[in-house]
């Protein structure tokens, strides 16, 4: 393929973006070279902060048989990778309603009976940009362990790269998605002192000093928030402010 | 890419002053907090108060009211249809309630909308989720602990984080309702950190008096928006449509907000969608680049909301500060933009300037902090020069290491430690190279406690909105203000199409009337607004772009 922009810099290093050369400075990400190269992202393109799973791509380098992944917002580009972003992969998710659900494997297996077409083949945690270990949180719901797959899965970013790769065809990170939501609003202990401040609020405890509040004076309420009780720094939940006003 | 052999000279002088430094942090001497005066007289180098960074408005109802430039440019502008040429006889959707943008103030409004009774269609620029919300690391304020805590206490926080300047019935929304908001998350399946018996942990954000800042690991705008998204998603009367961002409010005969006109970035075809009220939840304008800065922002966060409701005769407020936070990576320029916790300065990371100094306390405020940053390097011209042509101060990580013990930086920081590896650049060992990032609008359409805007029909949720956080923001209470907000405005809207929306004619009126006003001010008319998108296409590659044409930044 000939050359379609001119080697005018030292710093330029080639990439191919779909198999179209360009050249690129080498510092860059892969997103900020493919908006070097000319393009507006619409798709593939989200927080730029590497965080909400929009810009997942996957590459291949020189000579290297190995497909690579990375988030294109935090992936270094390298001379002569070539690369595609895959900003959407169909992966089915279904519907369900989680105030009746028990919060046992059985839901997550009527819901996903898919989930034992795993053949343990690891493509999924190979090809994930956030190092997650796919298979070990498949695994453990395999086994029925809400809590570990609920740990492992925590920093998944729901890209949806596992599921592009999967034999079994898996939507893992729906299912994660859905273990994670049972433990952490079913089977993790409930804070027993939320519940109880909601209660006391609805009674309407504090309406009164909000009023109250609402409608001092500012130079009042400056003096109220300087003087007001910090607690320390290294203070533990055992700590009580010396006096209760306002409490 | 790891630093390049002239920083690593510059990394040197840093080195040299270091174990002195070390030593004196040991013995307690600090630089000295500035004076209250001292303060103020600093305060003149923050963006917010440079007077050619910003003007009055010429038109709208806000006219007279000083905003920075990027800001006035879009607020001023056209808009990016012809009212002539859109035909709002047949709406392609038909709905109760719109919301407008998928982050977490308009999912949690979609919710509530819902399960109020009303079919909700919930349009967004990019995909459901992705938005400022999802890279919120820090944590979600709320008076959860009654032995030590009370929404009085967070009032008194919130009120002396903005100077006194927030509107009280806005605030006292904020911190009434928060508590409900925490356990509604807890009970859609939020993973919130916790003690083995349920306990919630809590931390202490800038500014406040109680431990208060829940948090799931340092994730919890992710982990909030990915369990409430979830949920939406079993919602059958929530319809979620994705790369389709609103351009315009369209009213009706009776004055009331009554849809949108919509673009599909994709097929770049215009629609209309009817509906008994709207929610706007559009967040904020990182996007803009105001005064050139880089930001923390998604790519989405454009400023698009406060444009169409300010075309549609909603005020705007607060909206002349904004929060810069002191500490962004400038260098690796990959990396530009990304924020730097305020922890590391807690841990007794000094800030230092090219000649190895300190020249402030690392714990001042936020504004005051960023103040100092900028007046170090563009004042006193003592910022350590990047290989791209901009300028940074040293963060001086290691010293942590060398205070609180060997792997200290590793094992509290791991998510920046990583980060930075990945670069090439051991943060234990060498400093961080940072300058002040646009992080958060303070301001935004004016509101009331209701989420009612003078404009009947329109609700407002989240960042879009002004008043609640004055003129500055504390950590924590962005999360929380979205749920709250967000909850507020679903019911809202629900209630308002029960008691007061009206059938009747659709109308622009008020577009064309916009657009006259911005003739008879002389306004550019090449100008257009909402911007959606922001423009990073080279100049080079725009220079041959010779038959693409650009309607504002998007082609």
């Amino acid at each position: 393929m000939p050359n379609v922009q001119k080697e005018t810099e030292a710093d330029l290093i080639p990439i191919f973006i779909m198999g179209k050369r360009y050249l690129v400075p080498e510092s860059l990400t892969i997103m900020k070279a493919i908006e070097y190269a000319g393009y507006q992202f619409i798709r593939g393109c989200g927080c730029r902060g590497g965080i909400c799973g929009a810009c997942s791509t996957v590459y291949r380098k020189a000579g290297d048989y190995k497909i690579y992944s990375g988030l294109a917002c935090q992936t270094v580009v390298e001379p002569n990778m070539y690369l595609t972003q895959i900003p959407f992969f169909p992966a089915l998710r279904r519907e369900y309603d989680y105030e009746t659900m028990e919060p046992v494997a059985e839901s997550i297996y009527q819901l996903y009976p898919e989930l034992f077409r795993c053949v343990a083949c690891n493509a999924c945690t190979k090809i994930c940009p956030m190092d997650v270990q796919v298979l070990d949180y498949i695994s453990a719901l395999k086994r029925g362990d809400l809590e570990a797959a609920t740990r492992i899965s925590f920093d998944c970013i729901q890209c949806g790269l596992c599921a592009s790769r999967c034999m079994g065809e898996l939507p893992q990170y729906h299912i994660a998605q859905l273990a994670r939501r049972l433990h952490g609003g079913k089977l993790a202990p409930r804070a027993e002192h939320l519940r109880q401040v909601v209660e006391s609020i609805a009674a309407g405890k504090f309406a009164d000093v909000m009023e109250e509040l609402k409608a001092l004076p500012v130079d009042e309420l400056r003096k109220l928030y300087t003087e007001r009780e910090l607690e320390p720094a290294m203070s533990d939940e055992q700590w009580r402010p010396s006096n209760n006003a306002g409490l | 890419m790891p630093y390049p052999p002239k920083l690593k000279e510059l990394i040197k002088v840093v080195e040299s002053t270091r174990a002195e430094r070390v030593d004196r942090k040991k013995r307690g001497e600090e630089v000295p907090f500035l004076s209250l005066d001292e303060r103020k007289e600093m305060l003149d180098h923050h963006p917010d108060f440079k007077e050619e960074g910003r003007r009055p408005l010429k038109i709208g109802p806000s006219k007279g009211y000083a905003i920075a430039h990027e800001m006035a440019d879009l607020l001023e502008a056209r808009s990016r249809v012809d009212p002539d040429d859109i035909d709002l006889s047949n709406p392609d959707i038909d709905t109760d309630v719109l919301v407008i943008g998928g982050g977490g103030a308009g999912t949690s409004a979609a919710i509530l909308a819902e399960e109020n009774g009303a079919r909700v269609t919930m349009v967004t620029k990019l995909r459901h989720g992705d938005a400022n919300t999802m890279m919120a690391e820090g944590g979600i304020q709320a008076a959860s602990k009654g032995e030590k805590d009370s929404p009085y206490y967070h009032y008194l926080d919130v009120m002396g984080g903005g100077h006194f300047t927030n509107i009280p019935e806005l605030v006292e929304a904020l911190v009434t309702y928060a508590p409900d908001a925490i356990h509604w998350l807890e009970k859609l399946g939020c993973n919130f950190s916790k003690h083995p018996d349920g306990r919630l942990h809590t931390i202490h954000g800038g500014g406040t008096s109680r431990k208060r800042m829940h948090y799931a690991a340092d994730i919890t705008g992710a982990e909030i928006m990915r369990t409430i998204r979830d949920e939406a998603r079993n919602h059958r009367n929530i319809e979620v449509i994705e790369f389709l961002p609103a351009v315009e409010l369209i009213l009706n005969e009776h004055g009331q907000c009554a849809g949108a006109v919509l673009y599909n970035l994709e097929t770049q075809e215009y629609m209309i969608a009817r509906a008994k009220a709207v929610i706007m939840a559009t967040g904020g304008s990182g996007r803009l680049h105001i005064q050139g800065f880089m930001t923390t922002n998604h790519y989405g966060a454009t400023f698009d909301g406060i444009v169409m409701g300010y075309r549609a005769g909603v005020e705007v407020s607060f909206l002349h500060t904004v929060q810069y936070h002191p500490t962004g990576i400038v260098f690796p320029e990959q990396a530009e933009g990304i924020l730097i916790t305020e922890k590391f300065r807690g841990s007794g990371a000094n800030l230092v300037n090219i000649e190895g100094k300190q020249f402030v306390n690392e714990r001042e405020p936020r504004d005051v902090e960023a103040a100092s940053i900028i007046k170090e390097c563009t004042v006193k011209g003592l910022g350590v020069p990047t290989p791209t042509g901009k300028v940074g101060i040293w963060l001086d990580s290691p010293m942590i290491d060398m205070l609180s013990g060997e792997g200290t930086v590793r094992k509290e920081f791991p998510g920046k430690y990583i980060l930075y590896k990945r670069f090439g650049i051991d943060i234990s060992k060498e400093p961080m190279l940072i300058y002040p990032t646009l992080h958060y609008q303070n301001g935004g359409l004016a509101f009331r406690a209701s989420s009612a805007t003078s404009l009947p029909g329109l609700f407002l949720a989240g960042e879009v909105s002004g008043g609640v956080h004055g003129a500055n923001r504390l950590m924590g209470n962005s999360l929380l203000d979205i749920v709250v907000f967000g909850r507020i405005a679903g019911k809202a809207a629900t209630a308002y199409i029960n008691d007061s929306a009206k059938e009747g004619d659709l109308t622009l009126d008020h577009v064309r009337r916009f657009n006259k006003e911005a003739d008879e001010a002389g306004i550019p008319s090449d100008r257009v607004s909402p911007m959606l998108l922001p423009d990073y296409t080279p100049p080079k590659i725009k220079e041959r772009q010779l038959t693409t044409h650009y309607v504002g930044t998007v082609r």
